[in-house]
């Protein structure tokens, strides 16, 4: 059985990742007590973050394969989140079980390490495959919407986050300090870090609306904040982490927090389009998962891309 | 008690986790789900797919699953052994016979007088039978006369969206979607005719689908 490799960063980066939650939860329980103010919100959505920390961490500890059941976990939640929002026709039926059927192929072609497989899975062959089967359900009333809808989902649920699949095979010797959990811990807390510095900056400091009309509460502040605060935690843990040179981190860190951002917003502009205010109720606090993975969205493969272009990675099965 | 022990663990261990992590749930009005280990209730819901029962059911918690009973189909849940065996024991339905036939009304609703008068809620369609494309059809009256022999046990309004997708009437493939549940506030037997009160629910689980509408439309 296949397991990954910590290295001692990698660790050490968890043993802090850890530490400062229950900081900031001892802060919140704290500042409770002293102000009598109500922050249970607050309170809440640390204790679903330090859930989520928790069920990351003992999915990678195990072996490969419970890490690649549970990130097909996270899609199979996430497209199911996604196809409830939106209205199905009944015709459809079948074509969604294609759908769904796709995240288990998706993630064997990964966990085989047949990457160039993977980049046309879902954009080509799946594209195709959905598209014939909905014809042969022979009711074009809605077709296209209905089709472009599908793929839509499928890109971002299964393709877009099998990213984190593709960073989990990534072999040891293009990143020896912190090996591909190293580039795992580096996008994820990166993203995450985006979300809450640009939440914390527009609330304390934010002004300018930067797109009233699809999310009110984004301003240019908070926007500014999150770039450059997630550019400098970029350059700390790219360091310690990953084989970025500091010119590298800066413009990885910058890009990340750039398109963190729009990710977030492209689910708003989603959520505002069907009318809702959050995808489902299953984490408590934060909404939906697809709430919560929103900037993953765009910033897992970016990333991926990234790192691969700038070291030149040769999968096994190319 | 054995039986009742099976019952239990095939619903924490199998029903509950199975619906909440392939399909999953999304209630509102959670405040007015009974409370069931304080005392019978009756609840009603729409009926469009085999799933609405289960989805049900798993609001509640594993402790409060005994006291639980869905009104069933005897035609259609009872007719072998195997499958008698299986809701009977396993799910702990109650078995309603669908024919009409001339009895006191006290004879007709026994089986489900019992459990409720000793204190245990049950699950029932006042549609009858499963509807399609989660159109809500005519009720019928069998539910007010059960709240008028039991005048003082609450009936809560349900209406349930999302199981005509995963598992519709007439289809056998499962699909997953996340179901809505919408709990509405508790309405207990008024005196007035069974007929009126029989549109008074549908009013009150009509009203539910409209706040589902709403919030679809939003």
């Amino acid at each position: 059985m296949e397991h990954f490799v910590f290295t001692p960063n990698v660790k050490i980066a968890i043993v802090i990742l850890y530490a400062f939650i229950f900081v900031i939860m001892a802060a919140i329980k704290a500042a409770q007590i002293i102000t009598k103010k109500d922050l249970d919100n607050i309170w809440i959505r640390m204790k679903s973050f330090l859930l989520i920390c928790l069920f990351f961490t003992a999915a990678f500890c195990f072996n490969k394969i419970v890490a690649f059941l549970f990130l097909m976990l996270i899609s199979y939640l996430c497209l199911k989140e996604f196809l409830s929002l939106i209205p199905t026709r009944k015709t459809d039926r079948k074509v969604l079980l294609w759908a769904y059927l796709s995240i288990p192929a998706s993630y064997y072609i990964i966990y085989i390490q047949w990457a160039t497989m993977f980049y046309l899975f879902i954009p080509l062959y799946m594209f195709i495959l959905i598209s014939v089967r909905m014809v042969m359900s022979s009711n074009t009333e809605g077709f296209l919407k209905n089709l472009a809808v599908i793929q839509y989902g499928l890109m971002s649920t299964v393709y877009a986050l099998g990213y984190l699949g593709m960073l989990a095979i990534v072999p040891m010797q293009y990143n020896p300090k912190g090996g591909c959990l190293g580039l795992l811990f580096y996008i994820l807390i990166l993203t995450v870090a985006n979300d809450f510095i640009q939440m914390f900056c527009g609330k304390a400091l934010g002004k300018h609306k930067i797109i009233p009309k699809v999310s009110p509460n984004k301003t240019w502040e908070g926007f500014i904040g999150g770039v450059a605060g997630t550019t400098v935690l970029s350059v700390v843990m790219a360091y310690f982490l990953t084989p970025f040179t500091i010119p590298q981190a800066i413009f990885g860190g910058a890009v990340l927090a750039v398109f963190g951002f729009f990710g977030d917003v492209t689910m708003s502009a989603i959520k505002r389009d069907l009318g809702v205010k959050d995808t489902s109720t299953l984490i408590p606090g934060h909404g939906g998962i697809l709430d919560r993975l929103d900037s993953l969205l765009f910033t897992a493969p970016l990333f991926f891309h990234y790192f691969a272009y700038l070291n030149t990675i040769v999968f096994v099965k190319g | 008690m054995f039986y009742n022990f099976l019952k239990y663990l095939l619903f924490v261990i199998f029903i509950k986790p199975f619906i909440y992590l392939v399909f999953g749930i999304n209630v509102s009005g959670v405040d007015n789900l009974p409370k069931v280990s304080k005392g019978a209730s009756i609840i009603v819901a729409n009926h469009n797919s085999h799933f609405d029962t289960l989805i049900l059911m798993s609001l509640f918690s594993g402790s409060q699953i005994l006291k639980i009973h869905p009104v069933a189909a005897a035609d259609y849940f009872c007719n072998t052994k195997l499958k008698t065996f299986i809701f009977t024991k396993l799910l702990g339905i109650i078995p309603l016979s669908r024919t009409v036939h001339k009895a006191s009304k006290e004879e007709i609703f026994k089986d489900i007088n019992e459990p409720l008068r000793a204190g245990e809620t049950i699950i029932i369609y006042p549609e009858g039978t499963r509807g399609e494309n989660s159109e809500l059809s005519k009720f019928k009256t069998g539910v007010a006369h059960i709240a008028k022999m039991n005048p003082d046990i609450p009936v809560i309004p349900c209406y349930i969206n999302g199981p005509d997708r995963i598992l519709p009437k007439g289809s056998l493939m499962w699909v997953p979607f996340i179901a809505d549940v919408y709990v509405g506030e508790p309405v207990l037997y008024d005196n007035t005719s069974t007929k009126e009160f029989t549109e008074r629910i549908q009013t009150a689980v009509q009203k539910l689908k409209e706040e589902h509408k709403r919030r679809e439309e939003l």
